[in-house]
């Protein structure tokens, strides 16, 4: 790695393209709209459908007779159901946006068999509606992120196994000679998921290991998928689009290498500290906390990177949309991080485990790191994809105020609940009654923020079809687009 | 390409080293843990579950408890477990020998279950407690599963489950409130919740946590 060019920026490669290279990235670009736009208007309704469910749920956790005697809106279903929404629904379409569009520029390479894609997306969507829906019939698992029942389980990975090595064709057909650093995030995310994915299946249902080793698997699975793909993939958008977007080079980048090695490799391993306590081998979540502690090392050198090189830019702050969104992004990273090894310490997690500081956590990380990126990069990209302005740029400032409030409220109301139902759980003098009217108000808070966030993605999603509709109905690419159908049918 | 093969290497080696030292090694580990046959008593431990707690287990699953009970007692001095009498000991890996599917919980909106069964033996009070939480405890924060229970008319006998419920909450005069299957499943599954063996194990790390006053070494 030592190789790494020093002074290299996302922009290298792409940006302003002049005359044939202008043409050519149009021709990417086109080669990639289809199966994008597809995962994008999947993402979307997911995103929608996960912020009801969280609504509900958020709601029943003040007031627990809400929808209490509707089966299929139990807590414990709502919940599941809202949770594994966000994570396979919007999160993973979301996350397949961002690949397919950095991957596709930074290798300069066009999207091969686009069709194939398309294919695999709808499978994708197809185990995630079954999933989902399977959760509120009551097939859920009950293993944390992994509640998905059995039966959807085979059509996600082989979707996924698709749409992972497309990715990887992607990029190995690139001619583009430099690896970013963006690309080693997406190619470790790229890996880490199936890996993940197939040997939870595995050790969890399919062949179910003994006692508490599962327990072990399920951490390790969690935290994996939370930081190795979420947190990686919003980190190579950031790597990709704080230079493109600012015009200025990444600050320190003969770090980056060692800040993603140092990031991979305690992530890998710093799950098992929510274990602490847990009747699991003592040096697993031993290996846990260090490696937790260890974390601060790449948010150290991550932050070098990023936040000089914004400092350098600025101003483009005043102008950019997108780069608001990831500035949220890149902060929620920071504190997202340092809770986590805070929490992971002992004498914290005395009070912090079993609490609401574990769902802020959650919130921080599916919300503020990844979505906030998300949402960044889909503004800049989809314009570029349908090859017209946003239909309203009001729509936007109030979906990025509203997110940002929302999180800041959910995530504020949720820790410092967590806190003081933490504290009353260890006062054996303290009941539960109590407890619950304690953390009540703090639940209040997290509902209000739900009902900011489901306000934001209303404005995003007004934006999102109206784009989409105007360029599917208006112009040359609609006829790109229903093209597309039979082929489909074809591959079938 | 030879940089792509480097960087897939590494990605590789730290994915393969994460696996091995977590999760297979700890698979053979765990493979290790045997049930424990007390001579005293003629018995191995733990003791097999049956049918009718695994049904009322998936029903627990399904449901979804998991997302506000947890099932492991903390060792003492670490939390309030024991002070709040969910366990005389801490929970051991040998406890979830037999449990096909490993329910340990993260959050604790209401108490620990692992050993609910010692404190309400009779599956009669978690009926009450699932029909309407506040039959029991006029506070409770929990939920009410009235959909695991049956409201219908007497016709002949009244059926021998009918809940005995106060005036406030019983059905109108010819009616009764019956616990489904699953619900019975589940009563069973919660009264019978309950690790009270005490394996060697257990005996060590409590004269070890005892004698440095719940700190850890």
């Amino acid at each position: 790695m030592a190789s790494a060019p020093r002074t290299a920026t996302a922009a290298d490669s792409s940006a302003q393209p002049s005359g044939a290279g202008r043409a050519e990235q149009a021709a990417i670009d086109a080669s990639a709209r289809g199966p994008v736009l597809l995962f994008l208007v999947s993402a979307l309704g997911w995103l929608l459908i996960a912020s009801g469910l969280t609504l509900i749920s958020s709601i029943q956790l003040h007031s627990p007779t809400f929808l209490a005697d509707c089966a299929w809106l139990t807590y414990g279903r709502s919940q599941a159901a809202g949770l594994n929404a966000a994570i396979y629904g919007w999160g993973f379409n979301a996350s397949f946006v961002l690949v397919f569009w950095l991957m596709a520029r930074l290798s300069q390479a066009a999207l091969r068999v686009p069709s194939v894609l398309i294919v695999a997306g709808l499978f994708w969507n197809v185990g995630v509606t079954l999933g989902v829906g399977g959760i509120l019939a009551g097939d859920s698992t009950s293993v944390p992120w992994l509640e998905i029942p059995t039966y959807a389980a085979p059509l996600l990975f082989v979707a996924y196994a698709l749409i992972g090595a497309w990715a990887i064709v992607t990029f190995s057909s690139g001619r583009s000679g430099r690896i970013f650093a963006s690309q080693w995030y997406l190619l470790a995310a790229l890996f880490w998921f199936p890996w993940l994915y197939s040997v939870a299946q595995v050790v969890l249902f399919l062949e179910p290991a003994r006692g508490t080793s599962q327990s072990v698997v399920a951490a390790w699975y969690a935290h994996g998928v939370s930081s190795l793909w979420f947190t990686a993939i919003a980190l190579a958008a950031i790597y990709y689009f704080l230079p493109k977007i600012t015009g200025k080079v990444v600050r320190h980048y003969d770090l980056a290498a060692l800040g993603f090695w140092t990031f991979l490799m305690f992530s890998a391993f710093a799950g098992t500290a929510s274990l602490v306590g847990s009747p699991v081998p003592a040096w697993t979540t031993a290996a846990g906390v260090g490696s937790s502690l260890f974390l601060i090392v790449p948010v150290i050198i991550i932050g070098l990177n990023h936040f000089p090189t914004l400092a350098a830019g600025a101003a483009a702050l005043k102008q950019s949309t997108s780069l608001r969104f990831i500035l949220v992004g890149m902060i929620s990273f920071t504190v997202s991080t340092l809770t986590w090894i805070v929490t992971s310490l002992q004498s914290i997690a005395v009070t912090t485990q079993f609490t609401l500081v574990g769902s802020a956590q959650t919130q921080a990380v599916l919300y503020g790191v990844f979505s906030m990126v998300a949402f960044g990069a889909i503004y800049f990209l989809a314009p570029r994809l349908a090859q017209r302005e946003w239909p309203s740029l009001a729509l936007i400032g109030a979906h990025f105020w509203a997110s940002t409030a929302g999180l800041i409220l959910c995530v504020a109301g949720l820790l410092l609940g967590g806190l003081a139902q933490g504290a009353a759980l260890n006062n054996p003098e303290v009941s539960f009654s109590a407890i619950a009217g304690t953390i009540s108000p703090y639940l209040f808070v997290n509902s209000l923020g739900v009902i900011l966030l489901a306000i934001g993605h209303l404005a995003f999603a007004v934006n999102v079809v109206r784009l989409v509709l105007q360029t599917v109905l208006c112009s040359a690419p609609a006829a790109d687009l229903f093209r597309e159908a039979p082929s489909l049918e074809a591959a079938r | 390409m030879n940089r792509f093969s480097l960087i897939f290497l590494g990605i590789f080696a730290i994915a393969a080293l994460s696996w091995s030292s977590l999760v297979f090694s700890n698979q053979r580990a765990y493979g290790a843990i045997t049930a424990h046959y007390d001579e005293n008593e003629g018995k191995a431990f733990p003791q097999p579950i049956p049918g009718l707690a695994q049904r009322g287990k998936l029903v627990y699953q399904d449901l979804g408890c998991a997302a506000c009970h947890t099932q492991q007692v903390r060792r003492p001095g670490f939390g309030a477990d024991q002070g709040r009498g969910w366990g005389e000991r801490q929970s051991v890996a040998r406890d979830y020998l037999y449990e096909g599917r490993v329910l340990l919980g993260a959050m604790r909106l209401g108490p620990d279950l692992r050993n609910v069964g010692a404190r309400q033996a009779d599956p009669v009070w978690h009926l009450q407690h699932l029909y309407d939480p506040t039959l029991v405890n006029a506070d409770s924060a929990m939920p009410a599963y009235r959909f695991l229970f049956e409201t219908r008319q007497i016709i002949g006998q009244p059926s021998a489950k009918a809940l005995t419920l106060p005036a406030s909450h019983a059905p109108q005069a010819g009616y009764e409130v019956v616990p489904t299957e699953r619900a019975q499943a589940l009563a069973y599954y919660l009264a019978n919740l309950n690790d009270a063996y005490a394996y060697p194990e257990t005996n060590n790390v409590y004269v070890e946590a005892a004698s440095t006053e719940g700190e850890q070494k």
